[in-house]
């Protein structure tokens, strides 16, 4: 079985998208589409990187970032976020909240599949 | 518009209006509210009192720019001698902080405004969607048939929001197609839509069963801001309650007959004392009342609401004199206030003003409760003593001890 990913996002046809893409690259991958329960959903399995959209329904990325880096056994875990606003603040804030790594919509499938394989890799 | 148009809209011959283009005729009253409304233009700006209202504008132009060094003290001169050059002065200099509040108000929707977040995160979530699932299509020439149907489908939908977040988008940045390069901001095109009517609606004095009257009358306004048209059906409906509890023949000769008390006028009617001066503002203009100002403004001292009258106005954009009883009333949440004011400078004009703020909406307990506070505004009785002292603004207001008083005023 390979890496476990998972991808929370609220779109689902970019939930497809990247779960056909990242699952053809070897990864075994997981969704979850709403912003509330998603530090729960991450403590419960965590997987080996999570993919994490900015605007979600309930609790935005950066909460649920923000929330994750305040546990200590989940401060090392990857987190590559992908969101719809490039501006340098939002790129700011995320890496002081402790993302690994960070690509603005709308991305290549390339850009996607190049940044998983560097924060995981082995 | 043509002068014999002007004329025949102020109701007076054109000779006459030609006597009074070249100052060989001096007006006020009646003919000077029909010319300033059919011209678009403010009363003050046209009557005897025009130059201190120039004066005043020239030296809240000079406020704005301080590096240019204008020469303050010699306002008045320049004005008096050279008036073409300083109206052209004012007016170019009121047109660049409407400008500059535009922008302002534009910069601050393109960084906050929660519609504009949304439909840019639509387009975006769309376009990302596409991109990838057309990326898998284009580059993996063994993908199964069910897997090409659903990326298919996918791009399909996509394709169709994206057109439709596109249009929403597109029509929400367009400006509204009569509002020009200088369009106003809600409120202030509600104002305008009062003052074009004198602040005096007929339509809604007559006895009413429904709200279709005032849904006739935003019709027929043909508002193109969606704002503005909220702010007008709340102002009509208003309008029409208060019409409704203080009927105009009633109310006109119970104003008479109290000399516009507005306490004896609650008394009369039973209604609230906000009420009461929204009422008198909405009097038709009869030589029987005086001219009324009216202005009200939230908890947070933003304008909502203004009537200007002959040397009485509030600044929108900028921050307002916060002697202005309007503003301390909102510290004193119902209880009435009643205040002479005086304007800046020898002779300066005097108002009596009555001011109250309340509750904004039904009771509630629970929760927000937006307060409101509103005042009306009429040339002082003669012999009053100012209990307050205002002015237009503290860089161009010259009473150095004010304790109000929020930065240095360049008249120091």
């Amino acid at each position: 079985m390979g890496k476990r990913v998972l991808v929370i996002e609220d779109e689902p046809n970019i939930i497809e998208a990247l779960s056909f893409i990242l699952s053809r690259d070897g990864w075994t991958v997981h969704t979850h589409s709403d912003g509330v329960n998603a530090n729960e959903r991450i403590r419960a399995t965590p997987p080996d990187l999570v993919i994490l959209d900015v605007m979600l329904p309930g609790k935005s990325g950066f909460d649920i970032l923000r929330d994750l880096r305040a546990d200590p056994e989940m401060q090392a875990l990857p987190v590559l976020m992908l969101t719809a606003r490039g501006q340098t603040r939002d790129r700011e804030l995320a890496e002081k909240l402790g993302v690994n790594r960070f690509i603005t919509k709308p991305f290549s499938n390339a850009e996607v599949i190049e940044n998983v394989r560097a924060l995981v890799t082995g | 518009m043509r002068q014999a148009d002007l004329a025949r809209a102020a109701g007076i011959s054109a000779s006459y209006l030609n006597l009074i283009e070249h100052n060989r005729r001096r007006i006020g009253g009646r003919i000077l509210n029909d010319l300033a409304r059919a011209l678009g233009l403010d009363p003050a700006q046209l009557s005897e009192g025009a130059e201190t209202a120039l004066i005043e504008d020239l030296r809240a132009a000079a406020a704005t720019r301080p590096a240019a060094e204008a020469e303050v003290g010699k306002a008045e001169e320049f004005a008096g001698r050279f008036p073409g050059w300083a109206g052209l002065v004012a007016d170019q200099a009121a047109q660049i902080a409407r400008l500059e509040a535009r922008v302002k108000s534009l910069a601050d929707r393109m960084a906050h405004d929660p519609q504009l977040a949304t439909s840019l995160h639509e387009v975006i979530s769309a376009v990302t969607s596409i991109r990838s699932t057309s990326s898998i299509l284009v580059g993996s020439e063994d993908l199964d048939r069910d897997w090409q149907e659903r990326f298919h489908r996918n791009i399909y939908n996509d394709s169709q929001r994206l057109a439709d977040s596109s249009r929403a988008l597109v029509g929400y940045l367009e400006a509204p197609a009569d509002s020009g390069a200088l369009a106003l901001s809600p409120v202030e095109e509600v104002d305008a839509y009062f003052d074009r009517r004198g602040h005096h609606i007929a339509d809604l004095e007559g006895p009413a069963e429904s709200d279709a009257d005032v849904e006739e009358l935003i019709v027929a306004t043909a508002l193109t801001n969606p704002a503005a048209e909220m702010l007008l059906r709340g102002r009509l409906s208003t309008y029409r309650s208060d019409a409704r509890a203080m009927p105009q023949d009633a109310f006109e000769a119970a104003a008479i007959e109290t000399r516009h008390d507005p306490a004896l006028l609650a008394a009369r009617f039973g209604v609230g004392p906000a009420a009461i001066l929204r009422r008198l503002s909405s009097l038709p203009e009869r030589p029987a009342h005086p001219a009324f100002g009216f202005a009200s403004c939230d908890g947070a001292g933003a304008v909502t609401r203004l009537k200007a009258i002959e040397g009485f106005s509030l600044p929108r954009a900028a921050a307002a004199c916060p002697v202005w009883p309007l503003f301390q009333a909102l510290s004193r949440p119902g209880q009435p206030i009643r205040a002479i004011v005086a304007l800046p400078g020898e002779g300066g004009r005097r108002y009596l003003c009555h001011a109250i703020a309340g509750p904004l909406g039904p009771l509630r307990f629970d929760g927000l409760a937006p307060v409101e506070a509103v005042m009306l505004v009429q040339a002082a009785p003669a012999g009053e003593t100012a209990m307050l002292e205002a002015g237009g603004g503290c860089r161009i207001c010259p009473r150095p001890a004010c304790p109000a008083r929020r930065e240095p005023s360049l008249l120091a």
